[in-house]
Order: structure tokens, then C-alpha cells, then sequence
């Protein structure tokens, strides 16, 4: 389902989001202590100054390293106090992990998510496969619920990419094929013996089953994808090859902070590049000049990608991503800017390795 | 005709235009190339049985003779440029290629011939690698020799390349590959994706089945893929690559050379007819082969023959690259240049070294000339053979000369791919002969970049293929 406001309006929902979101974590009988003690040290009131989207660039740039330091328990919004709450851990980090806490945001992402494609997209009343990071991450509850919410239940297969980078690092490149090889035989045991219609994993891993089996002989009719940089051969050779062009495709953008960021459907002038929109209001995407992170850049260029999320669960002002994107152009799917051809931030110039899964 | 030239994806006998692609310098049309993404190479590599097949179905005989034929297409014929139906003449390719990596057109013309030389020469190559073996042991898996069965049997269904773009001339180690029926799956160098799609093209019009190979202009982790993915991979690069490819058996890796001139006892006296073989050893094909020699030891009159090495190394000068004589290359990376150039400068503020060519050399050892930047032939005499710039290489004419009595020689060399020993001392050959650190001995006065056909060049490539294996039985019932 596509969005139905109008630029206009989806300008408009954004104000009122923040509006709302800022008095709800701003206030005493809401907020949670680290905003509430972050706004006692600041010399200016968020719950005065900030009244539209455009007021956010007065907050700095969220730091990550926040959720290693803090306590989980200092985002516990006051109105949520007493209800238990689930912790989530971002990807392949290794170390002290990065958490953050939440109720059902993830829920309304998914079920957003799901409401945007058909009933025959990712067939409803069937059953789904997750191939990919399980564990501490918010993923694993999503899919679960996705595949709930669209009437089927969910087979799992963990990978775990903390150790998968442990080996690489170590140089153990066999070792760490084996571990692939060993997460494959376990979907390909599944898929052979129980009946899968919808898929997701990692796009390296659906390259790595497609190699062992035909996905579209093994039933699949939707696959949903995220995780890796996807470049315009990429998303062609996945279309082409991979899902032997008969499995739908949903490729995604997203993290544990942000949620789910939808591609809009390909059309032959695209020539497979993929673009990303945010489930606004909930987060917002800019693409900004990485010199000056205030100026979005212009349309069609490449700047970084920054993330301000903006739920009762969870608020996070102007996180810059380890990611750079081309500003895209609302679409007839979605009323706000998209963010296009993502990739590591500045990889364009240097060497980064990313995706090892 | 297409206002580009596009180099494609060659995916075991299909072309394929990539959506990901990078461009290289160009006089005229732009030329565009083609990258793989590395699940490419996976999938085609789960149909190489087909590629085999399509080897299988050839006598051997007839693979040979196609080679033949291809050498003289190679280097002389029109062959297409790309994807389109443009062709390419061989002025063409060097053209192209000498503006791609800084080759000066006389050293790319010097690797055709070198490409020719290996294409032309197959039957004698195969028989030094195979020992004189009947080629129908390729169509038969056995021969047999002297009254008896010999079964050799491929260890590979293909064999992956990692090229480099410094050297064109290598690529004429893979060549015996497809005529010993094991398709190959290569890697192009990021600036030399000329040559090993001229060769492909010319074997394939000369009549080898166009699913023998497999040209994959493709990433790091491309790379990687392609040599993990095949049985058998070839990858060559710094030490650093020899570092990261060493723990695995079936890839071989060809890093620095550290080619040497050892001087005998017997030959020290008499020297000043060596100079010129000893500089054509490190300045040959511009100094960037690993064949060149970047180190001379020399057992007495240091002196002399440094200073005679170096006035000869000094009057090889950057010319522009369509200069018929010029035999210096430019880098195609400028700031390359300019970090080995500042790193002998730091090295040799350690004492016990000095750039002797400085002396006769006019203007700096960097040179920024003809848009083009290159590092002048430079030789560096050291005190001590453990000085930082005694045993080290670059990709340019360079090298170090030291003093070390003959009978240390060798455990002073290190790992080295050719020696170059001028001596007549037999009794000195036969520790040359048995030392473990040398890959190509060459006795006598001859420069380290001698080729003999007959001899196999860092490794026995038919011996990284195949594999020896017991037979017994009744051969002789065997219906053909």
C-alpha cells in the first residue's frame, strides 16, 4: 500500500510527529532519564524550540557509542515504566554490542512493511524461512511477526556474524566458508522438507542457496532482503539469476535503530538502481553534505545518510550512518525524499569491507 | 558502430555487460570495462563440466595446432575490441595498452612478442613441462612410456588467474592451461585488461570452443573468489600477497622476484664484458618483471663494476611513450612513484648506501615528463648486505650491488626467482644446483631474463594440474 498524502501533507505529519514525540520524551511524566537528564544540562528547551522537523537540526548529532556506555534502562520512557521490554543488539559489532530497548515498534515497522506489498507478493497464509543473524537481534521478532501477521509461522537458521568476523579477521577465510556451508545445509534441509513460500536473508546467503538449489523449484515466491550493499548489477544479477526472475523482491534498508526502509518498486528506466524510503513519520532519512551535515545536498548527489527516529519507544536525533546515498525524489509510492544507491560512506574513495555474510 | 568500447564479462562463452563498470584512458573512444560481481563467477563456475566437455571433444593435437594459429592472430591479426563488432589491430591493442599502464609502445610490442613467442612455441613448452610426453596422454589420460602405462590425471576442472596489469608478458604462463583441456577463469589486471581478452579472442577465432574461458574483470573479493571457487589458482602480487596465499596448496602465488646476478670468483677479473648483460637484467621490459635482477653480488672490484653498471643504467632516460626507443615506463599511478621514490631516500639516510647512478644521472631520480611520471634506472651501492636496500625490489629498473665473498653467496641470496651466476666453477654449479632458494638457474653470463622454452618458469604448470597416479591393468583392451 502506498502512502496516499501529498507532499504537502507528509511535510505536515512529519511536523506534528515531532512535535509530538519531543513533548512525550521531553516531559516528566513520559520521557526517559537520559533525555530528561541530557535536556536539565542543556542551555535550551527542546519543548519550546523545537516545533517542526526543521527545529531537529538544533539537537547534535546522536552518538552510537551512547547505547554501549548507557544503561538500557535509562530509554525506559516514564509512561512505560513496569512493562517489561525486550533488548535488541545491533549486528556484527564486536566488543560491548550496541542496545537499544523497545515494545512494538518493531511490530508497527513489520506490519507496515507487510501492508506495502499484495497479498500475492509474499503469499499470505503460507510459511517463511529466515536465513540470518538471530540472537540478540530485533530481526529475529520482526520476521517472526511478519510472518505472523501475513497468516504463516517462521523456520529460523541462525548465523551468527560476530564469530563469522572473529574468523575473518583471524584469516581463517576456509573456516569461515565452512561455517557458511554448514548455515546452507541447514536452510537447503528446510526448504527440501517443509513447505516455504517466503524467504529472508542476507542477499550474500540467497546468492550462497540459489547456488545449491533452484529457489523457484523450491517453491519460494517472495524473497525479502537486506543487510549488504546492493549496487544496480547486484540487484540485476539477484533479479535475474538468483530468483531466475519469478520470485518477488523486496530489498530493504534498515537497522535496529531506524526499523525499515522500503524500496520502491523497479521499473525498467531505474536500470536496477534501488531507492530507499523510510517508514516516515516514525524516522526520517536526509542525505547530507558530510562536510556540513546541516545542508542536505542537492538532488541525484551523493551525501551522507543521517537517521532521526522519532517513536514514543525510541528517540534518536540526527544519527549520521556509516552510510552515504543519492538524495532521490518523492515517488508516486512514497510523498518524501528516498535515499538511492546506498553504500558505505565514503567507499567511493577508499576500501571498505562490508557484508560478510 | 558504438560511440564506445565496452569490454565485457566472458562467461564461459557468453558475453555479458556488467551494470557495474570503470573506465580507462583513452586517445579515442572512451573504453569501458565490464566488473563481475563475485556471485558471477560462482554460478558459472557450478557449469565448468560443460566447459571441460567442450575442451574433451578436441584432440590434443588439434588444441595445439589452434595455438599455433592463434599466435600469429594475436599478433598480427584484427580482433574484436569488445562487445561490439569493432575490431581491434594490433596497433590498436598497444596503443591502448601502453596509455593504460605506461608501457612505451616499443616494451608493448617487446610482451606481444613475448605472448607470440609463448603462443607459437606450445609444443616445445608442453613437451618441457610434460618431459617429452605424447600429447595423446590429454585425450587418452594415459601413454605409454618406455613399455610403461603412465596415467596422469587433472586435479582441476579449471584453473583461476589473478593477472597483474605491470607485466603483459605473464599471461603467457596460463596459455598451456587450455590446451591441456583445463578451461581458465582469469582475472585482468585493473590496467591490462587488453591482453588476456586479445589472447582469448585470438584462441577462440583460431578454433578453441569459446566455453574454455572464463575473463572476469571483477573486485578484491572477485579475486578472492576466483581463487578459493577454481581447483587450481594462480595469483600474482607483493609479498603481501604471498603472505595471505601462502597457507593454501592449490593456489600458487608469484610475488617479488628478488632476481639476482651472483659474479664468480672466476668471472670478477674480467667483468667489463658482463656490464651489458648485467644491465639489460635489471632494466629489461622496464625493470617491472620479476625476472629483472635487483640485486648484483659480486666478490671483489665492487667499486668498478658498480660505477660502469651505474653510467649505463644512468643513460637510460624517460622518453615519451610512442618514442621508438624509450624502454623506461611511466606509472600509471603517479603517487606510486613518488612513495618508492621518498622510501629509498628515507632508506638511505640509513649509512652504508648510496645511489651511485645520482652521480651521472642528470635531474632527480623522479621525473615528471610528457604527462607521465617515472622513476630513472637507479643503482644503489651498499656496504652491507643487510642494509635495508640490499635485497629489495621495485617495480621500476632497480637494483643494489654489494660485496660478499663467493662462498657466502648463497646464504645470503634469501628466496629468489632467477639467479644469474657467471661461472665456469663446477664446483660451485653443483651448490648452485642443490640450493633450495633458487626457482631458475641460469649459469653462465646470461641476463636473468633468459627464456628457454623447453624450461618451466617458477613452477611446472602441467605438474600444478595434473597429478601422477598408479595403473595397472588391461590397458590394451581399451576400445577407442
Amino acid at each position: 500500500m502506498s502512502s496516499t498524502l501529498t507532499i504537502e501533507e507528509a511535510n505536515e505529519a512529519r511536523d506534528a510527529r515531532v512535535r509530538e514525540i519531543i513533548k512525550w520524551h521531553f516531559s516528566p511524566e513520559t520521557g526517559c532519564d537520559y533525555w530528561l537528564d541530557w535536556a536539565s544540562k542543556a542551555d535550551w528547551n527542546p519543548l519550546e524550540e523545537v516545533q517542526s522537523f526543521a527545529d531537529i537540526l538544533k539537537f547534535d548529532h546522536f552518538d552510537d557509542e551512547t547505547l554501549r556506555k548507557e544503561m538500557p534502562e535509562r530509554f525506559i520512557p516514564k509512561a512505560y515504566e513496569g512493562r517489561p521490554y525486550n533488548v535488541f543488539e545491533t549486528g556484527g559489532t564486536t566488543g560491548m554490542p550496541k542496545q537499544r530497548i523497545g515494545w512494538d515498534d518493531y511490530k508497527h515497522d513489520y506490519e507496515e512493511f507487510s501492508n506495502h506489498y499484495g497479498d500475492d507478493f509474499f503469499p499470505k497464509g503460507t510459511n517463511w524461512l529466515m536465513v540470518g543473524p538471530t540472537g540478540p537481534r530485533r530481526l529475529r521478532l520482526a520476521i517472526e511477526h511478519l510472518a505472523a501477521h501475513r497468516g504463516g509461522s517462521c523456520y529460523f537458521i541462525d548465523l551468527d556474524p560476530r564469530w563469522v568476523k572473529r574468523l575473518i579477521k583471524m584469516g581463517e577465510i576456509p573456516m569461515a566458508k565452512a561455517y557458511q556451508e554448514h548455515v546452507i545445509d541447514q536452510a537447503s534441509a528446510i526448504l527440501r522438507h517443509r513447505n516455504i513460500s517466503c524467504m529472508f536473508t542476507t542477499p550474500k546467503l540467497l546468492e550462497s542457496l540459489a547456488e545449491r538449489m533452484s529457489l523457484v523449484k523450491a517453491g519460494l515466491k517472495g524473497v525479502f532482503a537486506g543487510g549488504t550493499t546492493m549496487t544496480p548489477q547486484y540487484v540485476r544479477f539477484i533479479n535475474e539469476e538468483v530468483l531466475e526472475g519469478q520470485i518477488n523482491f523486496a530489498p530493504t534498508y534498515g537497522n535496529t535503530l531506524m526499523g525499515l526502509a522500503i524500496s520502491k518498486k523497479l521499473v525498467p528506466e531505474d536500470n536496477y538502481s534501488l531507492t530507499y524510503y523510510a517508514p516516515e513519520p516514525r524516522a526520517v532519512l536526509r542525505v547530507v553534505n558530510p562536510d556540513n551535515a546541516d545542508e542536505l545536498v542537492d538532488y541525484d548527489e551523493y551525501g551522507r545518510v543521517e537517521l532521526t527516529t522519532l517513536t514514543k519507544e525510541f528517540f534518536v536525533p540526527r544519527f549520521l550512518e556509516r552510510d552515504e546515498a543519492i538524495r532521490r525524489r518523492p515517488c508516486d509510492e512514497f510523498s518524501w525524499d528516498g535515499v538511492g544507491d546506498v553504500r558505505p560512506f565514503q567507499s567511493g574513495s577508499k576500501t571498505v569491507i562490508e557484508g560478510v555474510y | 558502430m558504438s560511440d564506445q568500447i565496452h569490454i565485457p564479462v566472458l562467461r564461459l562463452g557468453q558475453t555479458y555487460k556488467s551494470l557495474d563498470t570503470t573506465e580507462l584512458d583513452s586517445d579515442g573512444k572512451p573504453i569501458q570495462v565490464s566488473v563481475a560481481n563475485p556471485g558471477i563467477i560462482r554460478r558459472d563456475l557450478l557449469d565448468i563440466e560443460r566447459s571441460v566437455a567442450a575442451l574433451q571433444a578436441i584432440p590434443c593435437e588439434t588444441l595445439a595446432d589452434y595455438c599455433e594459429k592463434a599466435a600469429d592472430l594475436f599478433l598480427n591479426g584484427d580482433l574484436p575490441w569488445g562487445a561490439g563488432d569493432e575490431m581491434q589491430s594490433p596497433e590498436d591493442y598497444a596503443a591502448a595498452l601502453s596509455l593504460s599502464t605506461g608501457l612505451p609502445h616499443s616494451l608493448c610490442r617487446l610482451n606481444m612478442g613475448k605472448v607470440y613467442e609463448a603462443m607459437a612455441n606450445i609444443r616445445a613448452i608442453l613437451s618441457g613441462l610434460t618431459r617429452s610426453m605424447p600429447l595423446s596422454l590429454f585425450d587418452d589420460g594415459f601413454v605409454n612410456q618406455n613399455g610403461l602405462d603412465v596415467n596422469f590425471f587433472p586435479q582441476t576442472k579449471s584453473l583461476g588467474v589473478l593477472l597483474p596489469s605491470n607485466s603483459p608478458g605473464v599471461n603467457s604462463l596460463w596459455l598451456p592451461a587450455p590446451v591441456l583441456k583445463i578451461p581458465v577463469i582469469l582475472k585482468p589486471g585493473r590496467e591490462d585488461p587488453f591482453t588476456p581478452f586479445r589472447i582469448i579472442q585470438a584462441m577462440i577465432t583460431a578454433g578453441f570452443p569459446a566455453e574454455a574461458f572464463g575473463f572476469y574483470p571483477t573486485t578484491h573479493e572477485g579475486g578472492n573468489t576466483l581463487l578459493f571457487e577454481t581447483g587450481r589458482g594462480v595469483a600474482f602480487g607483493s609479498d603481501k600477497t604471498v603472505k595471505q596465499y601462502a597457507p593454501y596448496r592449490s593456489i600458487q602465488v608469484h610475488g617479488s622476484g628478488r632476481s639476482k646476478v651472483l659474479i664468480g670468483d672466476d668471472f670478477a677479473d674480467n667483468w667489463e664484458a658482463d656490464v651489458d648483460t648485467i644491465v639489460q637484467s635489471i632494466s629489461a621490459n622496464g625493470g617491472r618483471s620479476c625476472i629483472n635482477a635487483s640485486g648484483v653480488l659480486v666478490p671483489k672490484n665492487r667499486d668498478e663494476i658498480a660505477h660502469a653498471i651505474a653510467k649505463k643504467l644512468a643513460a637510460i632516460v624517460p622518453l615519451e611513450r610512442t618514442d621508438p626507443d624509450a624502454t623506461v615506463c611511466g606509472f600509471s599511478n603517479p603517487d606510486f612513484a613518488k612513495a618508492i621514490d621518498e622510501m629509498i631516500e628515507d632508506h638511505l639516510k640509513t649509512p652504508g648506501a648510496i645511489d651511485l647512478t645520482a652521480q651521472y644521472r642528470e635531474g632527480p631520480r623522479l621525473v615528471e615528463k610528457w604527462g607521465q611520471t617515472f622513476l630513472s634506472p637507479t643503482l644503489i651501492l651498499c656496504d652491507d648486505k643487510d642494509h635495508p636496500l640490499a635485497n629489495t625490489e621495485f617495480m621500476f629498473p632497480f637494483a643494489s650491488i654489494v660485496e660478499v665473498p663467493q662462498n657466502e653467496m648463497l646464504d645470503t641470496i634469501g628466496e629468489t626467482l632467477v639467479v644469474s651466476a657467471f661461472t665456469s666453477n663446477q664446483e660451485w654449479a653443483v651448490d648452485l644446483m642443490t640450493s633450495t632458494n633458487i626457482e631458475r638457474l641460469n649459469i653462465g653470463p646470461y641476463p636473468t631474463n633468459r627464456v628457454q622454452w623447453e624450461q618451466p618458469h617458477e613452477g611446472n604448470i602441467f605438474e600444478f594440474l595434473y597429478r601422477r597416479r598408479a595403473l595397472q591393468g588391461d590397458l590394451v583392451t581399451l576400445e577407442k
